[in-house]
């Protein structure tokens, strides 16, 4: 436990000596600010027209899913380069070995290096979701639909960190873990697009595809299995990652 | 006597290539290992197995009597490893990236900062301290690797050409400092540089083709390296015939005309009766010089005498 937050803390650190964090930080900020700015506005304009109909969508539905879900997208984008470098580089700079010859497990270093990237991409989603709580000062939110939201933005956020550090161990280089983590995910995410073309319906798919769950939660439904699913999608690529750096050895 | 490190019958594959082929060996506190090869000859893989980088395709690695299989992390608590290149984070400065070392090895906290200190003044990197390693030579970068090699005062220390890239005098300092390390650890070194392992080893391995062809002290090393040459040239072509009689001379190699390599046996030194010789025959000695062995002489010397 000790050594994963020694190497959690280091990776983490770390992210924050290069530019890359802040960089990564600071555009993801601007975009999603102006996402919400249009949202807000959007809601302002139409909002003589919600006040007529029963049952109408509020505040929340307007301005905090549509925010949510660009952020979801975004983040597919994003978090491939930020977890590309973790054990790529490692091994490229030699650095590995450091890890490998000192007492610490691989199950440690994998895990150390998850969390450690893992509180950036956490880091990210707290700063998205100041932005609603800020109109809390002008008006009410429906705080349940926000805590739904959250907690999927964070799952997602954690089984996405997690396919990035698999394919960084099994990758070569940097650019073709990238490649490889954006590729699964984005798979992963269009997954049931075609069943909703045709009447048949795939169980399957539906339930491998990451945007259902998500948005399943996103609506404000906690639902056990859309949780479980990401968590164990999540724990699945970190014993994926343990083994391939396992394997390293042989 | 119980040893920090035995090895036995270590085999390594990569694919079909048989990198290490049954080497055995062990290691005692206070000795420090050799380890001499030329290049490709299996050093730096088998010195990759004994500090858990790599798994051997077949035998046994016993450190301070843990299994490094079968408990690596017991096994890798006594170990300090300076890889070929050193691993370092060149993104933090000396100091930081000592501490991350120090935590990685499970230092006691409030042991850190003297066993830091302790280790920097070894190494010569307290006036570094602050700056970051990828601003510093490559010398100063070998050091930090040296430094948290021996950080955690390990019972057995691997340094894989722990001297390369660092100037004659940064040399010496570490050639010393591993003589002293020597003192209350086990120390395996490798390297190509034969001065090297006869200044500051106390066992000589020699590998060739993943195969151990010499495991020696170094008294035994020396009394193997019983053939000296000579280097004479003399202003008159000399009479080899001659030269081969004087007693202890082995072979006579002609480079020019009147500048040839004489081989001899040590043990008979016939130096001064080849100088009395070439001077009495009149052949005008110009030049006469001992030439140092090198590693591959010694090579040809050993695979030579294992052929036949």
């Amino acid at each position: 436990m000790n050594m994963i937050n020694t190497i959690a803390i280091h990776e983490f650190k770390s992210l924050f000596l290069s530019p890359l964090a802040w960089t990564v930080l600071a555009i993801l900020q601007a975009i999603l600010a102006y996402i919400f700015l249009t949202q807000v506005e959007t809601f302002n304009l139409i909002q003589p027209k919600l006040a007529t109909i029963e049952g109408a969508p509020g505040l929340t539905d307007i301005v905090v899913i549509p925010l949510f879900s660009n952020a979801a997208i975004i983040l597919l984008l994003v978090t491939p380069l930020l977890t590309m470098r973790l054990i790529c580089e490692d091994r490229r700079n030699k650095t590995l070995s450091l890890l490998m010859s000192a007492p610490i497990s691989s199950a440690d270093i994998i895990i150390g290096k998850y969390l450690g990237s893992l509180g950036l991409l956490l880091i990210l989603v707290v700063l998205i979701t100041l932005m609603p709580l800020s109109l809390l000062v002008g008006c009410e939110l429906d705080m349940g639909k926000l805590f739904s939201n959250l907690l999927a933005l964070m799952l997602l956020v954690t089984a996405f960190t997690s396919t990035g550090l698999f394919m960084s161990t099994i990758a070569g280089h940097p650019t073709v873990a990238a490649m490889g983590t954006f590729g699964v995910l984005l798979l992963l995410w269009i997954l049931d697009w075609t069943t909703s073309m045709n009447d048949q319906r795939s169980e399957l798919l539906e339930y491998l595809s990451i945007l259902r769950h998500f948005q399943n939660l996103q609506s404000g439904q906690l639902n056990t299995a859309d949780i479980s699913y990401f968590l164990l999608f999540t724990m699945t690529f970190l014993f994926l990652g343990i083994g391939s750096l396992n394997k390293d050895r042989l | 006597m119980a040893y920090l490190i035995e090895a036995k019958q270590l085999c390594r594959y990569y694919g079909k290539y048989r990198a290490v082929n049954d080497v055995s060996f062990s290691l005692a506190k206070g000795e420090i290992l050799g380890f001499l090869g030329p290049n490709g000859a299996g050093k730096t893989t088998t010195m990759q197995m004994l500090s858990g980088n790599l798994a051997p395709s077949s035998g046994q690695i016993k450190i301070n009597g843990f299994d490094l299989l079968d408990q690596p992390l017991m096994a890798k608590k006594s170990l300090g490893y300076l890889p070929d290149t050193p691993p370092l984070y060149k993104d933090l400065s000396v100091k930081e990236f000592l501490n991350y070392c120090a935590q990685l090895h499970g230092v006691a906290k409030n042991n850190m900062t003297q066993c830091i200190n302790h280790s920097m003044e070894r190494c010569g990197l307290t006036d570094v301290s602050q700056r970051l390693i990828d601003n510093l030579s490559k010398g100063y970068q070998q050091r930090v690797g040296i430094a948290q090699a021996i950080l955690h005062n390990p019972d057995v220390i691997i340094l894989d050409e722990p001297t390369v890239g660092l100037d004659p005098i940064q040399i010496k300092e570490i050639r010393t400092l591993i003589r002293e390390l020597g003192q209350e650890h086990g120390v395996i070194l490798s390297t190509h540089h034969l001065s090297e392992v006869q200044e500051s080893c106390t066992h000589v391995q020699i590998i060739h083709q993943g195969q151990l062809v010499l495991n020696e002290s170094i008294e035994g090393l020396n009394h193997s390296l019983n053939t000296g040459s000579l280097l004479v040239s003399t202003r008159l072509m000399p009479d080899t015939e001659v030269l081969l009689t004087i007693p202890g001379v082995n072979s006579v190699e002609p480079i020019t005309d009147n500048k040839f390599i004489i081989h001899y046996c040590v043990s008979e030194d016939p130096c001064q009766q080849i100088t009395e010789t070439i001077i009495t025959k009149g052949w005008g000695l110009q030049e006469l010089s001992p030439i140092k062995k090198s590693l591959e002489d010694i090579f040809i010397s050993l695979t030579h005498t294992s052929d036949s």
